[in-house]
């Protein structure tokens, strides 16, 4: 076992306990940025100038008339910008454009006495406009060739050969939607200007340092002259990766042009037109089986609809192609990757990053070929599985370890959901009620750990011991509810020693502890918990041999356990408080910073190879359905789930990760249905979906009915701390088993042997739809018409034809 | 008249300088009180709810939880609110630092993850935990221990008889009205289902026993903008008369969605919610009489499932946070095409009773829509209550086709109230929401059903006829295609559901 990954005696790790914060939560005590905008004097308002066209330059821009309403104190344009006018890191996204790349596309920002009277100043600001051709629908984008970023290629095999060897070939396209990450605390950021002229900010955002970077930057200041803090984040999500900068280089040059506190808070309908969203994909694709189903060979290009800016594409595309094998072991493919531009909002980090992309384009391939090829879709999935014996290397060269656990989960997912037994009864019920059918479908998640980018990972903590034995931790990771803060304080108590009561965790700041990597990719509390652990460690070591002169013992003899100092097979004890004491009279260092790197990871973006993964985080979900052939509504019946996060660092925490996960993933992929106006009326490009009460998200109505989450045991994964697994991102994949097992319902009111499609989101209309395509099939006279799939974004073409033998 | 304040967990405090748009929840925030938090605005994700002390239906005081971002702080004028920091005190133990005890119950179970709908979730359960008849409707122990700390659901709170009450007698629906987007609802149903009973000490529970806080009339002015309520109806209908331009409002359900997104100030605001002639329940003799302030929610429990059709309707409309506020007046006034009563009452052949300061008329509201949010109704008139005749066809449905099953607008909603007698058709009526620019009776499909025998063939015929009534459009929530074929499969489904009930 590595000492990475091994655990000492009585670890707090692995004790399962509620979020650190919950009692401020449940209060409504715990402070978010926002929140601080009540606490501090004279504060000013900014609201954005937001342009209500999709496309065009800027010819005119008055502020005048806005500096004419009272209250308003300044409006903050491109001409007040010291230093780089960018709100991102590829020089592809001016904080004050020119030109209105995207329906709501802010160009100036209002300061105000109050929100009121910069909203009203806001309004009166006048901007013209020399329109431009807009790109809404990522088809049209397509089709006019607007592309940016790059190009990658995942190559693997010989796809020409491989189809040649295959007894079956279909074809097929897929579009499916994006989706609005709606964290309930929208974009916020308060910056104050301190007695040196330096900039304090606090900013809800997963990625203080590259805040603080681009606030630098826009402000012409050194890095050391800003700090950023993040106390919590009302959700993230992804959502607050990028995005967050530019808000908050608005509220810090509003600061150093007012010498005031200026804060900047989006409401709903600001943060929903003007924010990135999950990358919507258009996927088009051929694959190969041989007769036994066994996959031969994938064709495939994805293109995603990266919106007016560069933004997270290129790495989230790279993570698509490094998922569209998911389980499944593909000897020769080929598969493509491209990056739309389009008149949009720039799409961004959402919760897997384009993993759960490029997985879902491979099961709704499976789904829709099961029943051409004569297999049930369980019969095939687990055919393909990588398993030792089978093919282990990914598409990219990187060979997949512990391959036979993604066998592991299925099965014990089967068991734990008496799954063959509740097919038999959803065979009968389905027999018995012409207007009801229930589906039941398994799926499985194989996700790769760590930023493909190998610098980002890297963390960085500092741990500092005080005179009466308290202790305080600070890492570089933000918590946006995922718990790392919880995780954090287990880890530092369960490396000193000490009880958690001893251990407290500061607000993540950019003056403790400087380059921190976003908390992101899942990777939270692997790097900075063997951070916080390495930082400890430190200590400990120092402190074990201040121990072992007290308790006359050599220092590796020396054992810290639960708040007390032994020797090995002495009764002595020295309890940590006279320790930390003892250490500081003999002029001992109480504090450390701790650091991590994640150790083997490589990989070559140009030839799309490598190893860019730690490890592979795997999951199996069962669920069931029930679909009313009248609406095509349906209910969640059942979900199994088993999932593995190695050795839990906090199982309660993990838990809520792998239900969260889920119920947001089937949000994406059956309920939120983001809706732009893609016509040529004076809406064009309009966000239609701008507000909760026409964007939906998942609510009490649909949480499955039951629902049992078990996490695997015996686990342990020797390359991450305490032998955890990362948890943040992979369970919203398992959500797969929702939408296969909708399809399996709507397949119901037909015959067998006929594939379903399916559009994505699967919305009650879209079921309907797909139900009705069931029953024409079933029909010997083609009496009803079935409707049209229609409508923006959501279509999924029906071509997958069989071309056998080719 | 005293100055407008608000008792603000147990302490006074002054509305002003708020300005007379300014919402509950920017009052409270700014009073410092920050746990309350802006989710949205338009009261569809809960983070800002907070209780409200109010009239009771089986005590004289009930705790409801309201969407502190749709209502004016004028309109609390006299009024006692509880915001999550007041529930941590408020509770038993009362100590500082203790929680109350369903913040305890979400604190341990896992039911916060980032914490931000968390206050909102509270209070929402705060509401549901101090309801009176709730307990009654227990049928085991309230809880085990609340450790909670397992993995999933296994040593979670038993679920009661269906998967939305506990054994508790804690109604889901309480919630539906809060959206988390960290959790995915486990734990915090597992808090809800293992709540157990207020303690006789609880002091919000002992407020129940006394009067609800008297209406006041209330006169907020600032800067030319005025939020006005009067005590009697005929002071408001005189007020009207002076004051044409006024924005009338009961539970400001939707004039707030009006203030927050769209940005619309008044210049004058009318209460009329607290008026007790817009507040009575008449049943029978030959008609139930609603009056148009009563919250939807007081409607439902005061029928009590009298008008089968209607609490078929309740559940489905909006949700408890909404219905806690909204009223059949209020719906029937903002004349929205959408809006889930008018399609029911149109069914129930109901009459909207519109009040001026010269008198009252009475009003089909099959002839009261006269175009996108357009009525009969004129300038000055109030609508003072509905009416429903009696007796009420036995055969009903409410059909709401929604993506999302709680809280949802709906994109085709369609109600049914049919007589059928010795297997024939003798009565139907069928209203329609979704499919035109008002809600509309589906006249052509209730001639193709009276007097035809209730056969599949009938059913199946009048299904054609209604699929093709109306006009409905392409939009966010659904195709045209897929409104006018859910027409059609109501009437289907319908039959079936008749049929079925028969057959078992």
């Amino acid at each position: 076992m590595s000492q990475l990954s091994q655990r000492p005696e009585k670890p707090v790790v692995g004790v399962s306990m509620p979020h650190e914060s919950a009692a401020g939560h449940v209060t409504g005590t715990a402070l978010y940025t926002d929140d601080l905008v009540h606490r501090t004097k004279d504060v000013l308002h900014a609201y954005p100038v937001q342009v209500m066209k999709a496309h065009g330059r800027i010819s005119r821009l008055d502020t005048g008339p806005a500096l004419a309403v009272p209250g308003v104190v300044h409006v903050l344009t491109g001409a007040d910008v010291p230093g780089v006018n960018d709100a991102g890191m590829k020089h592809d996204e001016p904080l004050f454009p020119d030109t209105v790349m995207f329906h709501g596309h802010a160009v100036a920002w209002v300061l105000g006495e109050t929100l009121e009277a910069a909203r009203l100043g806001a309004a009166a600001v006048e901007v013209d406009l020399d329109e431009l051709p807009s790109l809404i629908a990522l088809g049209d984008a397509i089709a006019a060739g607007s592309f940016h970023g790059a190009r990658p290629m995942m190559v693997t095999g010989d796809v020409d050969a491989g189809f040649a060897d295959s007894a079956h070939v279909f074809s097929g396209e897929f579009q499916f939607s994006d989706q609005e990450h709606f964290y309930l605390e929208t974009h916020a950021a308060l910056a104050l200007v301190d007695e040196s002229g330096q900039l304090f900010i606090q900013s809800s955002t997963q990625h203080p340092s590259e805040t603080q970077e681009i606030v630098a930057h826009v402000l012409g200041l050194h890095s050391h002259e800003v700090t950023v803090q993040c106390l919590r984040m009302g959700g993230g999500f992804g959502g607050k990766e990028m995005q967050p900068h530019g808000f908050a280089a608005v509220a810090a040059l509003g600061a150093r042009l007012t010498g005031r506190p200026v804060r900047v808070r989006l409401n709903r309908t600001q943060d929903l037109t003007m924010s990135g969203k999950r990358h919507g994909f258009h996927a088009q694709w051929r694959i190969g089986f041989d007769a036994e189903g066994r996959i031969q060979a994938l064709d495939a290009t994805l293109t995603a609809d990266g919106g007016w800016s560069l933004d997270l594409s290129e790495p989230v595309v790279a993570r698509a192609l490094c998922h569209i094998d998911n389980t499944y072991w593909i000897p020769h493919a080929r598969v493509a990757g491209r990056i739309a531009k389009t008149n949009k909002v720039s799409n961004t980090a959402f919760r897997g990053f384009g993993g759960p992309q490029g997985m879902l384009v491979i099961e709704d391939i499976m789904g829709r070929c099961a029943p051409l090829l004569g297999l049930d879709p369980m019969e095939l999935r687990e055919r393909n599985f990588y398993r030792p014996g089978q093919g282990r290397t990914t598409p990219y060269g990187q060979v997949v370890t512990h391959p036979e656990r993604i066998s592991t989960v299925w099965q014990q997912v089967c068991a734990d959901g008496r799954v063959a037994d509740r097919r038999r009864e959803i065979a009968a019920f389905n027999a018995a009620h012409p207007n009801t059918k229930r589906g039941l479908a398994v799926t499985g998640i194989k996700f790769g750990i760590s930023f493909n980018l190998t610098a980002f990972n890297q963390g960085g903590a500092l741990v500092l011991v005080y005179k009466d034995g308290s202790v305080l931790i600070n890492h570089g990771g933000t918590e946006m509810g995922q718990g790392l803060h919880t995780k954090m304080l287990q880890v530092a108590a369960t490396t000193l020693g000490i009880g958690l009561h001893k251990v407290r965790l500061a607000p993540t700041r950019t003056d403790k502890v400087p380059n921190t990597s976003a908390t992101a990719a899942s990777a939270g509390a692997d790097l900075n918990g063997a951070a916080v652990k390495n930082a400890c460690e430190q200590i400990r070591e120092r402190l074990l041999r201040v121990a072992g002169g007290r308790l006359g013992a050599n220092a590796s003899d020396v054992r810290i356990v639960e708040g007390v100092a032994r020797a090995l097979g002495s009764d002595e004890e020295l309890a940590w408080d006279d320790l930390v004491r003892t250490a500081y009279l003999q002029r001992v260092q109480l504090s450390a910073s701790g650091f991590y790197r994640t150790e083997g990871l490589h990989w070559d973006a140009k030839a799309f190879q490598g190893s860019p993964f730690k490890y592979f985080s795997y999951g199996a979900a069962a669920a069931e359905v029930e679909v009313d052939g009248f609406t095509g509504a349906y209910r969640v019946r059942r979900v199994d789930i088993v999932h593995d996060v190695g050795d839990s660092l906090s199982p309660m925490i993990d838990v809520g990760q792998v239900e969260g996960g889920f119920v947001q993933g089937a949000g994406w992929l059956t309920l939120e249905d983001m809706r732009w106006d893609t016509g040529d009326g004076p809406g064009r490009g309009r966000l239609l979906t701008q507000a909760a009460s026409t964007y939906k998200l998942p609510s009490f109505s649909e949480m499955p009915q039951e629902f049992h989450v078990r996490l695997l045991e015996n686990a342990t994964e020797e390359g991450a701390v305490y032998g955890s697994k990362a948890v943040g991102e992979p369970p919203l994949m398992l959500a797969f088993s929702v939408r296969e097992a909708l399809r399996q319902a709507a397949a119901a009111f037909g015959p067998a042997g006929v594939s379903v499609e399916l559009a994505s989101p699967a919305t009650p209309e879209a079921v309907y739809w797909a139900v009705e395509a069931s029953r024409t099939a079933a029909a010997t006279s083609p009496d009803g018409h079935p409707g049209e799939p229609s409508t923006a974004g959501a279509g999924t073409r029906a071509e997958a034809e069989a071309l056998s033998g080719a | 008249m005293t100055a407008p304040r608000i008792t603000v967990n147990g302490a006074e405090a002054p509305i002003s300088p708020a300005a007379p748009h300014t919402t509950v929840l920017d009052f409270l925030r700014e009073r410092g009180l920050t746990g309350t938090k802006e989710g949205c605005a338009e009261g569809e994700c809960g983070a800002c709810a907070v209780l409200v002390a109010r009239p009771g239906t089986n005590e004289p005081t009930d705790w409801v939880a309201v969407n502190a971002c749709l209502l004016p702080a004028a309109a609390l004028d006299g009024q006692e609110v509880v915001t999550s920091e007041g529930l941590a005190t408020a509770g038993p133990a009362g100590a500082p630092g203790a929680l109350h005890p369903v913040q305890e119950e979400m604190a341990v179970r896992g039911g916060s993850q980032c914490g931000y709908c968390t206050p909102g979730f509270v209070c929402s359960m705060a509401a549901e935990y101090y309801r009176p008849d709730r307990c009654a409707h227990t049928d085991t122990e309230p809880a085990e221990d609340g450790t909670g700390t397992g993995t999933g659901t296994e040593d979670g709170p038993r679920h009661g008889a269906d998967p939305e009450h506990g054994p508790n007698g804690f109604d889901l629906h309480a919630l539906s009205g809060n959206l988390c987007r960290c959790t995915g609802y486990r734990p915090i149903r597992d808090a809800a289902f293992a709540v157990g009973a207020p303690t006789a000490d609880d002091p919000l529970a002992q407020r129940r026993a006394q009067s609800p806080p008297a209406p006041v009339a209330t006169e907020y002015v600032r800067d030319g903008r005025a939020f006005l309520r009067r005590s009697t109806l005929g002071e408001t209908l005189r007020l009207l008369r002076e004051r044409p331009d006024a924005v009338v409002v009961a539970g400001s359900t939707d004039w707030g969605v009006e203030v927050n997104i769209r940005s619309r100030r008044a210049d004058c605001v009318v209460a009329v919610d607290r008026l007790p002639e817009l507040r009575e329940l008449r049943f029978g003799p030959g008609a139930v009489e609603i009056g148009a302030a009563l919250t939807l929610t007081e409607i439902e429990r005061r029928l009590d499932g009298r008008v089968p059709l209607l609490a078929e309707l309740f559940p489905q409309f909006a949700s408890r946070l909404i219905r806690n506020g909204a009223t059949l007046g209020g719906n029937l006034g903002t004349g929205s095409p959408i809006g889930d009563s008018p399609p029911v009452l149109l069914a129930l052949e109901a009459s909207v009773v519109l009040a001026d300061a010269d008198g009252e008329r009475q009003v089909p509201l099959a002839e009261y829509f006269t175009g996108y949010r357009q009525s009969v109704r004129r300038p000055g008139e109030l609508i003072r209550a509905v009416r429903v005749p009696l007796p009420l066809s036995p055969v009903v449905a409410f059909h709401k086709i929604a993506k999302r099953r709680f809280d949802d607008i709906s994109s085709v909603a369609v109600a049914f109230a049919l007589d059928v007698e010795d297997g024939i058709v003798r009565k139907a009526r069928i209203g329609l929401g979704g499919v035109a620019a008002t809600p509309l009776r589906a006249l052509a499909t209730e001639e193709a059903l009276e007097g035809r025998p209730w056969t599949a063939e009938t059913a199946g015929a009048a299904a054609r006829v209604l699929r093709a009534e109306g006009t409905p459009m392409n939009d966010q929530r659904a195709s045209a295609a897929y409104r006018s074929a859910m027409l059609g499969q109501s009437l289907l489904k319908l039959y079936a559901q008749t049929t079925e009930a028969v057959t078992s």
